[in-house]
């Protein structure tokens, strides 16, 4: 009980952490972007404003954005981790990091229209967990808003009106008609994450998982990095720019991986990131205290 | 940089154009999908909710209540406007809005809207939430909170300086159709 008591706060100080401070690799892109941009502009503007959002909300300790989002934990653990234990924890700590106010009240029950307050209910907070066979413990969240949630996509290639065949122009196609449909309500400059393949619920779930990814990394598939640094440079030129005011960023980044599909299925899931990019992890100790940030 | 006061007149709302960056100060309400259903349905304002010659914001905060009751926001962006796209013509032209904040844009009825009205679609900066809560003086209300929940609740705020750009005017022109337009265009070259 003592360990799972230190597990509680490490978990509170990872919402909290996730919540008021954005990753380095990320505000490191942000800033290039600042620079990037016309002087002057309405799009240079906002990055302004968004650099010192950053800044505030880490001073203060407080959401960098009020829409705290959904809550993802992935966990990698050792063979025959206490998941149950790990779960109830999980969600007694979204409780009091709700009541401390890193996270907004921010799920509602579907079907009632109720809000609880408390964030936890079916499906809140989500946990994944990945065994393996080392002793180490590592905790990444995060915490994606619904307004960069809502202008994801799924296509079902062939795609007739987009003219998308089963081949990599073809996800190129889709990819960037996400990007097109979503323009800047997903508060851009986003970032990507894309599955090529998989069934329905798993490529968006393996495109979420894209996100784990550091802004700068490489895809090691040569088809995939290709992929990735023509869908960057393709959508920085559509003029999309921040919060979609136009203007030279549109995206920070993209991030694909490729899962096997079904000969019938060809699925191409986009997830979208907004710039208030929350994600964070730690690897934990054996008696759960953070010993390590992993962003 | 235009400074905007509540209450927002119509001829100031007129002399406002796509791309202008403007500051309100003054008493406005929050309002998002909970509140456009329900005052689309027919609902209507709680005493002490003036929508007329103001400005409703698309937020859903965080506010902390203290020992004594009092409220504080701690948090506060814009959440995406078009999902009120369906209700917030006609909740212009019912209640007299002259400016809706939000973020992402919204559609051709809106548009119409403020054109046919007076009024003004002023975008914030999404996911600011911090530098737009120190704009936050004041909480002075809210309502509905048992029956919407804290983010969908209606939430009276005296702001000041807060910062945000019209991206759709009355005069009928949308930044974000223009975008739109451009942005395909330039796509339609690049497949």
């Amino acid at each position: 009980m003592e360990d799972l008591n230190v597990l509680q706060s490490s978990l509170v100080e990872i919402i909290r952490k996730t919540s008021a401070e954005i990753p380095e690799d990320v505000h490191q892109s942000i800033l290039q972007a600042l620079e990037h941009e016309k002087k002057g502009t309405i799009a240079e503007a906002a990055i302004k404003i968004i650099d010192q959002n950053i800044a505030l909300a880490k001073r203060k300790s407080q959401p960098i954005c009020q829409d705290t989002g959904s809550i993802i934990f992935y966990v990698d653990c050792p063979v025959g981790f206490d998941e149950v234990s790990f779960t109830e924890t999980a969600r007694e700590s979204v409780k009091l990091a709700t009541r401390k106010g890193f996270l907004r009240q921010n799920s509602v029950d579907s079907l009632s229209g109720k809000n609880d307050g408390t964030n936890v209910g079916p499906g809140s907070p989500t946990v994944h967990f990945h065994q393996h066979r080392e002793s180490e413990i590592k905790v990444r969240l995060i915490l994606k808003g619904g307004g960069c949630e809502n202008v994801g996509a799924q296509y079902s290639l062939p795609n007739e009106k987009l003219k998308a065949n089963r081949d990599l122009d073809g996800c190129r196609r889709v990819i960037l008609d996400a990007v097109l449909q979503a323009q800047g309500k997903g508060c851009g400059p986003g970032i990507l994450g894309v599955c090529i393949g998989g069934d329905r619920a798993t490529g968006y779930e393996f495109s979420k998982q894209e996100f784990l990814r550091l802004i700068p990394d490489r895809n090691p598939v040569p088809e995939l990095d290709a992929l990735e640094q023509d869908v960057l440079k393709t959508a920085n030129e559509l003029g999309i720019g921040p919060m979609g005011f136009g203007g030279k960023t549109t995206l920070l980044g993209v991030k694909i991986c490729a899962a096997n599909r079904l000969p019938a299925s060809f699925f191409v899931s986009v997830s979208y990131m907004c710039w208030a990019f929350r994600r964070q992890g730690a690897i934990l100790s054996n008696g759960f205290e953070i010993q390590k940030w992993l962003y | 940089m235009t400074s905007i006061h509540i209450p927002f007149t119509r001829e100031q709302v007129i002399s406002l154009k796509v791309g202008d960056a403007v500051e309100i100060s003054g008493v406005i309400f929050t309002g998002r999908d909970a509140v456009h259903k329900y005052l689309h349905d027919g609902g209507d304002l709680p005493p002490g909710v003036n929508l007329k010659d103001g400005i409703i914001y698309h937020c859903g905060p965080v506010v902390m209540q203290d020992e004594k009751g009092g409220w504080k926001v701690t948090a506060a962006g814009p959440t995406t406007s078009t999902r009120e796209e369906p209700y917030q013509g006609d909740i212009i032209r019912k209640f007299g809005l002259r400016g809706v904040i939000g973020k992402g844009g919204m559609g051709e009825r809106t548009l119409s809207a403020c054109k046919e009205s007076g009024c003004v679609y002023l975008h914030a900066i999404g996911g600011a939430a911090q530098v737009l809560a120190e704009c936050v003086k004041k909480v002075r209300n809210v309502y509905f909170l048992e029956k919407f929940g804290s983010p969908e609740a209606i939430w009276e705020l005296e702001v000041e300086k807060f910062p945000a750009v019209v991206t759709m005017d009355a005069h009928g022109n949308s930044l974000h159709q223009e975008v739109f337009a451009s942005s395909q265009a330039e796509l339609a070259r690049r497949l």
